[in-house]
């Protein structure tokens, strides 16, 4: 469980100052995934330096199971760093060490005897699956194996959340999935708590419970996938279930509405219980299917005759919880 | 024919050539232990003391700044060396000799082995840093465990690089009493017009230097998991 609050971050350049993270406040329970999204500039890898204090926040609090972190004397702020394990874009091992030694090194900081290191980095390879590649050095890796080094590494202090900056930025889609999959796993393993800090939808489709939207330092949208998807006008929302902006020119007349639907009416025939209620040709013009989590999510536009009684079928959609956007018809 | 004759019967070669040559050895090894001994640490302190670095310690680090800048810029070597016999003196007793001018010499180099220590230890990502203190790493282990083995490749090349210079400010040593090569060349190949100990001292000069750099290289590159 991590619990963050007011967390502020005030940059001083000279006469200017950059409010960095302006008033954050965050709540992941134990063994969730959230992922933190945001626009170049957001301030997330701020947030990353704040919440494992390697720069101090201005003020505002972070706490690990109740556990204070920020602030702490510096001499617990090594102890208190140990509970969060870090994930990085670029997994930042140390060239010099194998893939044994670089998931042995937090270990060997609190001089863990050699023989429990043994057992325990042998436990992690295999957890994440590369005990074949234990006396490789990072140079003779792949950027996915050199990803799932810094995952076991991350694990070997037996953290209790786990933070993840841009872990997949820079991979390559299939690896990708394989690194989100490596994430949820050990997730479910060790009910974990995972911080996803990423700039892709496709991240926070495929691996989290909920997501904060961060911009200009402050979360403007958060919740679970399923609260944030249903909003129609949450702009998280239109970035998980994209639909074109556009009609096109040469739309016959009709009226046009967007439809947003999840759960259990996904699964549900609402476009033909509309034709068929309603003796009226419905038209799909766009839509995205996605499953989210559990959930099954639907964004379609459709098209209706001119003349169809629109209150009627909007009252209808309502009704079995679909939310009705009119959209403006040409 | 004389050439060749004169390689096996000049005394300057058959009896002074070698001694001299153990000098230019004893000088580089000496002044090379204690340039690394005391260069490393230093190196370490140029960075670590920055701005922006592990423990910023801006007076420190304009002090140490301004005493290396000052050794290595600004004194020339011949000089320096000069203005050390006293000192050297006092330290080990004798103001002639193979290991009065080690003393000069590894004052002299120590600036310069810093400099590039300290330029070694820059290239190690910041990222790496970050890693290590995020996993609860005090400074000392970043500096151990993160800093110097990261950089142990460069700080090899830097290693060789100063005993390369060694060797030649050795040469240098030896005009103003530290013996060795560069007073042989200098007591027979110029004193004496004797141009066959000038240029076997050449030779003998350009081999070691080479086997110093094969040495380095291959030094280096067994370390570099790069
Ligand atoms: N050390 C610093 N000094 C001054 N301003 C800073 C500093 N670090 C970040 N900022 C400012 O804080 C804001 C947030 O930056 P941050 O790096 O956190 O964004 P980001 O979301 O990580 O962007 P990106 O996706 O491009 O990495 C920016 O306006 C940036 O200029
Ligand atoms: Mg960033």
């Amino acid at each position: 469980m991590i619990t963050v609050t007011d967390l502020r971050k005030v940059y001083q350049q000279g006469d200017r100052t950059v409010v960095a993270l302006d008033g954050v406040s965050l709540h992941v329970d134990a063994g969730q995934i959230h992922g933190i999204i945001g626009h170049s500039g957001a301030g997330k890898s701020t947030l990353v330096r704040c919440l494992t204090l390697l720069d101090r926040p201005t003020s505002g609090s972070v706490a690990v199971n109740n556990q204070e972190l920020a602030n702490v004397s510096d001499s617990d702020l090594r102890t208190a760093r140990r509970r969060i394990g870090m994930v990085f874009q670029h997994a930042n091992l140390m060239d010099s060490r194998t893939t044994a030694q670089n998931v042995a090194f937090p270990l060997e900081l609190i001089g863990t005897p050699k023989a429990k290191i043994a057992e325990k980095v042998n436990a992690l390879l295999e957890l994440v699956g590369l005990t074949q590649f234990a006396d490789a050095y990072p140079a003779q890796l792949s950027g996915g194996q050199r990803q799932r080094v810094g995952i076991a590494r991350a694990l070997s202090s037996d953290p209790d959340v786990l933070l993840c900056d841009e872990p997949t930025s820079a991979l390559d889609p299939k690896t990708t999935d394989e690194i989100l999959e490596l994430i949820k796993s050990v997730r479910d393993r060790l009910n974990l708590t995972v911080l996803i800090i990423t700039h892709e939808m496709n991240v926070v489709k495929q691996a989290c419970d909920s997501v904060s939207l961060l911009e200009a330092g402050r979360i403007v949208e958060h919740g679970a996938i399923a609260t944030v998807v249903a909003d129609p006008a949450g702009r998280l929302s239109q970035a998980l279930l994209p639909m074109p902006g556009k009609l096109p020119v040469d739309l016959p007349a009709g009226v046009v509405l967007d439809l947003l639907y999840s759960g259990s009416q996904a699964t549900e025939p609402v476009i033909s219980s509309i034709a068929r209620t309603f003796n009226v040709d419905v038209n799909v013009l766009a839509g995205s299917v996605e499953t989210l989590g559990e959930h099954q999510f639907a964004h379609l536009r459709i098209q209706l005759p001119e003349g169809s009684d629109i209150t009627a079928i909007t009252n209808h959609l309502l009704a079995n919880g679909v939310a009705v956007t009119p959209k403006e018809a040409k | 024919m004389d050439f060749f004759n004169d390689l096996v019967t000049n005394p300057g070669i058959t009896k002074a050539m070698w001694p001299a040559f153990l000098e230019t050895l004893q000088m580089t090894g000496i002044s090379g232990f204690f340039t690394v001994l005391v260069g490393l640490p230093l190196g370490v302190l140029l960075l670590n003391t920055a701005k922006g670095g592990l423990t910023p310690i801006p007076w420190l680090n304009v002090v140490l700044s301004g005493i290396i800048t000052n050794i290595t810029r600004s004194i020339p070597f011949a000089i320096l060396m000069l203005s050390l016999i006293p000192f050297a003196t006092l330290l080990v007793g004798v103001s002639l000799g193979p290991v009065a001018a080690s003393v000069s010499l590894t004052i002299g180099t120590i600036p310069f082995f810093a400099r590039l220590v300290e330029s070694a230890l820059r290239d190690v990502s910041t990222g790496k840093i970050d890693a290590a203190l995020v996993m609860g790493s005090t400074k000392m282990q970043v500096t151990r465990k993160v800093l110097v083995p990261e950089a142990l490749p460069g700080i090899i090349a830097a290693t060789t690089t100063t005993v390369v210079t060694l060797i030649g400010y050795s040469a240098m040593a030896g005009l103003v009493g530290g013996g060795g090569l560069g007073r042989l060349a200098y007591n027979y190949g110029f004193q004496r017009y004797d141009g066959t100990v000038m240029i076997v001292t050449i030779v003998i000069m350009v081999v070691l230097v080479q086997l110093v750099q094969i040495l380095g290289d291959w030094l280096a590159r067994l370390v570099d998991h790069r």
